[in-house]
């Protein structure tokens, strides 16, 4: 069987003499035709006669849709949760979710934000559908098989020459006649290009193919098994389940002393708690402390919640010290005695504050504040005891 | 020598028929100097390997190994990424901006240039993806429905910076591959190795030269450059918003954006004209790249580096002006503070030593301008570097004030991000035309028709 001619080509020297040649061609009344140039050469698409590229409108196709994908997925993503419409509350699947963030208190939708994110992919989006359609649709590639591939023709045409080339599906194609046009008209080393033999699809050439096919897949498939199922849960990769941190009872391994507690640098003062001026000096206390907390029902509240927390437990919750210790431990004497009854208001407070003969200080636990409303209860439980006729 | 700077300057020393053209540009991946690739990849790959052992510490013991503590938590990883993004955007000028102005001299560095926008935009991705700590999770970071039934926040410049940064990469590649397209062709036909006609037919995608696909053609790159020109605008402008819509004094100026976007140019063009003085000695390329190329980009070095001065003098205008008083801090602090020293490089380097190009002789001179460039790149290094540390090294309260300095894993990094680019632009030097053929060919002397389509005789 003999192939099938597909075209005819003659080479030219000069842009000069392409676009003449071109311009006859074109005048003989063959449509089917091509012209291939090193480089693109001016005026060639009127010699040719081509209509305008209408490629600028794919642009503005996949630009107009880059502007609105994105608006809308900013719109959508950061609005409101859907609202309950007629009583029907639909619920969306998950990846549907919108996800409001309020932002410097700017509204949900707040359209300057949301700009450079739109500039962006209306230009991504241009920028490769243009292309796409540049390489796929307007020029039909990839060509690799295309008939005057691998020809002398286009050798020359890829370096330094010009050429004409006529299709044999031109209706007024016909050998002997287009090869005198094209001597004619100035055109040298003429050449017949046949058209290719049809692909054979079979098994038999295909086998390698699938080979490689079936190779990538099992390589490919055992890369993402190792990489999301193993090497993601190898250290570093641990998906952040190993976090440093300071756990209740347990041994800190990254602490100095291997414990969360640790001692304050020296010189360090905690909030509300100021030094206390009067350190070992209870006379002093008793005489210049003054209490700053007034008696109210609430502060009194409160100082009895305190006394019957940290007090109660040795001096009774009256105060008459009847320890619940049942005598493990020294029971104070009473707070009712005619000697406590007199003491001074900074007094009690210096005790609380520093402790006294086997009783720790409480600076620690209670704030200061606290300890002055203990002494407002302290107060109201000796008057409550050693009532007199006028407090009735 | 004198120059006529009012006439069209050739574009090629000498006659160059195409197909001379073709055989220099090609000249590289048909006979390669193997030796002398060998050698210039094995240094990179030695800078690569030193950015690899950082890389691996980096990934085992987390960010804690680079020289961040409170307050500077921005350190070289940003300025990185900021310098490596600058460097890009010269190859997107070239390409797109200086197409669209009709300057024909861009033909012979268009190439190269973009090359350069796409490894060092490569360089400067791995930055801030580093810089989140988690690398691995970096997906978070685009908007995709997923089972946290979570999305990305729109309003933060960070995440405008993903966009941004992703499309100009995307963009990049493809207007740099549909320019190349044309030139694979070129070499799928001149090669005789099966190997390499393999590999060129599969890229050219079978180009054949038609002119009914060179209609289309031109017009995309028209309009691809048409959208490179924002594109490349926005990116620099939306890099500087990751600083400037924050409220730090110091970074919180409407100068930002224009500021950057002619420090990136600034940068860039220093870098190409340091990577070109090499390139068209060792490929042999001087009578394409002309001495004239060159010295237009000097020009450009020039007037762009006093721009950048200007927006130095005005950040400090504004500071006194506005009677801000941590603004007027900031900048006092800037000049006189701790890091004076990396201000007063960055002012020599980059306001000072370019004035050099003033002179005619100076700008004509290649082992004088390669040293200029040199002392501009370092110059933008430390811009980036003055910006970021000393708006943060002294906050508000003086009891958060510090003083940051890198560790050598900050440096093993920045010299390993020096191998990735240049191993780009090696191989790249050494497997691609550095220079498009075709449109080269299409701006030679009597390359076009002396008539135009129909009105001839």
């Amino acid at each position: 069987m003999s192939k099938r001619i597909h075209s005819v080509s003659a080479l030219f020297d000069t842009p000069d003499d392409i676009i003449h040649a071109a311009e006859k061609t074109k005048k003989a009344g063959y449509t089917r035709f091509d012209v291939n140039t090193p480089y693109p050469v001016h005026g060639m698409d009127d010699a040719m006669g081509l209509k305008p590229t209408m490629l600028p409108f794919c642009t503005l196709f996949f630009g107009l849709m880059g502007f609105f994908i994105a608006l809308g997925l900013q719109w959508w993503t950061s609005g409101d949760p859907m609202p309950v419409i007629g009583g029907l509350d639909f619920k969306l699947p998950y990846f549907l979710e919108r996800y409001p963030l309020v932002i410097g208190g700017k509204p949900l939708f707040s359209l300057p934000a949301f700009i450079p994110v739109m500039f962006e992919l209306t230009v991504l989006l241009s920028a490769l559908g243009t292309v796409g359609c540049l390489i796929a649709g307007f020029c039909n590639l990839p060509a690799n098989g295309h008939p005057i591939q691998d020809s002398n023709y286009i050798r020359a045409t890829a370096c330094d020459r010009y050429g004409v080339c006529i299709e044999s599906t031109d209706p007024r194609f016909d050998l002997e006649e287009v090869k005198a046009f094209l001597i004619k008209a100035g055109g040298k080393e003429i050449e017949i290009h046949m058209e290719n033999e049809p692909l054979k699809i079979g098994l038999s050439n295909n086998l390698g193919f699938g080979a490689i096919l079936a190779t990538v897949a099992i390589v490919v498939s055992a890369k993402t098994y190792f990489v999301y199922n193993i090497m993601l849960y190898l250290p570093p990769w641990t998906w952040m389940s190993e976090q440093p941190k300071v756990l209740p009872q347990r041994v800190v391994e990254f602490l100095p002393a291997s414990e969360a507690m640790m001692a304050p640098p020296k010189g360090t003062v905690a909030r509300g708690f100021m030094p206390y001026r009067y350190a070992g000096n209870p006379d002093e206390a008793a005489s210049n402390l003054l209490n700053p907390v007034p008696v109210t029902g609430e502060s009194l509240k409160q100082g009895k919640n305190l006394f019957d927390i940290h007090c109660s437990v040795c001096h009774g919750y009256q105060g008459k010290g009847d320890s619940r210790l049942n005598g493990q431990f020294p029971a104070p004497p009473s707070l009712h005695s005619e000697k406590n009854r007199n003491l001074e208001d900074g007094r009690f407070y210096h005790i609380i504050t520093e402790g006294q003969n086997v009783m720790p200080g409480y600076a620690k636990h209670i704030s200061e504040e606290d300890r002055w409303k203990i002494v407002n209860y302290i107060r109201a439980l000796q008057r409550a005891v050693n009532a007199k006729e006028s407090d009735l | 020598m004198s120059l006529d700077y009012s006439k069209p300057i050739p574009l090629f020393e000498g006659k160059v028929s195409l197909r001379e053209m073709d055989d220099a540009i090609a000249r590289p991946m048909e006979k390669p100097d193997n030796s002398r690739f060998l050698f210039a990849l094995s240094i990179c790959g030695v800078l690569l390997s030193i950015g690899g052992v950082s890389l691996y510490q980096l990934l085992a013991h987390g960010t804690g190994v680079w020289g961040l503590n409170s307050p500077v938590f921005w350190g070289w990883a940003i300025v990185n990424f900021v310098f490596w993004v600058g460097i890009g955007h010269a190859g997107t000028l070239i390409s797109a901006i200086l197409f669209l102005m009709r300057q024909k001299w861009r033909n012979s560095i268009a190439r190269f240039a973009e090359a350069m926008t796409i490894f060092a935009v490569i360089t400067a991705l791995i930055f801030p993806l580093l810089h989140t700590g988690r690398p691995w999770l970096a997906h978070y970071l685009l908007p995709y429905p997923n089972e946290r039934a979570m999305w990305v926040n729109f309003r933060s410049p960070l995440l405008w910076d993903v966009f941004a940064v992703s499309t100009y990469f995307t963009v990049s590649l493809v207007f740099w591959y549909v320019g190349l397209i044309p030139d694979f062709a070129t070499m799928r036909d001149r090669t005789k190795d099966k190997v390499k006609k393999f590999i060129y037919s599969i890229f050219s995608l079978g180009w054949r030269h038609s002119n009914r696909h060179w209609q289309h053609y031109e017009r995309t790159y028209l309009i691809l450059a048409g959208l490179a020109t924002p594109l490349v605008l926005s990116v620099h402008s939306i890099v500087s918003f990751d600083f400037a819509v924050s409220l730090i004094p110091g970074w919180h100026t409407t100068i930002f954006p224009p500021y950057f976007v002619a420090g990136a140019i600034f940068s860039g063009f220093a870098m190409v004209v340091t990577v070109l003085c090499v390139v068209r000695v060792v490929y042999r390329l001087e009578n394409i790249i002309t001495l004239d190329t060159m010295e237009r980009m000097n020009k450009v070095i020039m007037a762009t580096g006093l721009m950048v001065g200007y927006a130095y003098s005005m950040e400090f205008f504004i500071a006194w002006y506005s009677g801000v008083e941590p603004e007027q801090f900031i900048f006092l602090n800037r000049a006189f503070g701790p890091y004076a020293w990396a201000y007063w490089i960055m002012v020599t380097c980059n306001v000072l030593i370019p004035q050099l190009f003033w002179f005619r002789n100076i700008r004509r001179s290649i082992p004088l301008m390669f040293i200029i460039s040199i002392f501009v790149n370092i110059g933008m290094w430390f811009e980036r570097f003055v910006i970021t540390v000393t708006s943060l090294h002294r906050d508000f309260l003086p009891s958060s004030w510090g003083y940051y300095s890198p560790t050598v894993w900050d440096l093993g990094l920045y010299i390993g991000s020096f191998g990735l680019f240049f191993t780009g632009v090696v191989l790249f030097a050494r497997f691609m035309p550095v220079i498009a053929m075709a449109e080269l060919k299409a701006v030679g002397d009597d390359a076009q028709p002396s008539h135009h389509g129909g009105e001839h005789e």
